[in-house]
């Protein structure tokens, strides 16, 4: 649920990614976190367990700059990969205006790609949301990978709606911030139709 | 689907009247107001120190969290929540179902008056949203509709 505070000028949206585990999602905002400026971004909150997996969400406050006079702030959440983390990722998907889904590239991580993507369909779904009508992305992670399956048949298998989508290495930063603005234009855009 | 939050000026002004009532009625240290996805939306009392961002979030995690054992025990939700700490404490109250109104007080205070007081600061917050509500709905001042594709573009600039 974006907010739109008129008498603050102000706007919040929140972008979560998504994706099966070990696929990148926190490196993506560490990353971020890494690169931005000081005042523009605010702590970064990892609930993680003792071996750094994602137990309930990464969460990230960003400000992008002012917009028509707004200022702009996006609330960046990843979900917790492993599938028996499920209720979680329900409930991080409450109120979402965007979703990043990042994939792995690898080919042993195919199937976890799929399974991860209908996860979300269903999960959307679940809170009354589409895919096809929501702004969303995808991002092709660990493309420095020897094993990495072609760009094309990612595309083909992940991605039949064509929405943007972006090949990355997320510990390197490649990709990450087009990722992100790709994102951000769409729920901007999104949100400028509504209003 | 949850509908979009739109906070207007005069409406922002009566919700931090609200909240300043609430931490000097309460003697809260601090009140703050989130929205279900962490946002927030207003404070008051004693924030100088506080990550308030985070705060936001993670309440509303909370939240959503102890909704979700909620529905698990056949409740649709826990709307009040009470965390105990070594020196100060914690009050949650969901406000009309998409709000956290949440109160931090020395262990001092009381329980029982931080809560009636929440509990009628809540009703009246929970007035003015659906007020704000209907607001939205009837259109009010569309101003992001003016936002060219150019100031979306220009985000970012490095």
């Amino acid at each position: 649920m974006s907010h739109i505070n008129y008498a603050a000028k102000e706007i919040n949206c929140k972008v979560v990614y998504y994706g099966p585990g070990l696929c990148g999602k926190t490196t993506n905002l560490q990353y971020i976190y890494n690169k931005t400026n000081g005042d523009t971004k605010g702590k970064l909150i990892s609930l993680s367990t003792e071996t750094d997996r994602t137990l309930f969400f990464d969460f990230l406050p960003l400000s992008v700059g002012e917009v028509g006079g707004y200022k702009t702030r996006f609330h960046l959440y990843t979900v917790p990969g492993q599938v028996f983390y499920d209720a979680s990722r329900k409930l991080i998907l409450r109120s979402v205006d965007g979703v990043v889904f990042v994939a792995d590239s690898q080919l042993e991580r195919m199937e976890a790609n799929l399974e991860s993507l209908e996860n979300l369909k269903t999960n959307l779904a679940d809170q009354g949301y589409d895919l096809g009508k929501l702004p969303f992305v995808i991002q092709y992670n660990k493309r420095d990978l020897p094993n990495a399956v072609p760009v094309e048949e990612l595309s083909a298998a992940l991605n039949p709606g064509k929405v943007p989508e972006f090949q990355a290495v997320a510990p390197t930063g490649v990709g990450v911030f087009d990722t992100l603005k790709a994102a951000a234009k769409l729920v901007l855009t999104e949100l400028r139709k509504s209003r | 689907m949850a509908t979009q939050l739109v906070i207007y000026e005069e409406e922002a002004g009566r919700i931090q009247d609200v909240c300043n009532r609430l931490a000097a009625d309460a003697s809260a240290r601090m009140v703050f107001l989130v929205d279900k996805a962490g946002q927030l939306l207003a404070t008051a009392g004693q924030v100088q120190g506080l990550d308030t961002t985070s705060l936001g979030s993670l309440t509303a995690g909370n939240v959503v969290t102890m909704g979700g054992i909620a529905q698990l025990i056949g409740e649709p939700e826990f709307p009040n929540q009470y965390h105990e700490g070594a020196n100060e404490s914690l009050y949650m109250s969901v406000v009309g179902a998409r709000v956290v109104l949440g109160l931090i007080f020395a262990n001092k205070t009381s329980l029982g008056l931080v809560r009636l007081r929440a509990r009628k600061a809540a009703d009246e917050l929970a007035k003015i949203f659906e007020q704000m509500d209907s607001k939205a709905a009837r259109g009010g001042p569309g101003a992001l509709a003016e936002i060219t594709d150019e100031d979306i573009d220009n985000l970012f600039n490095e």
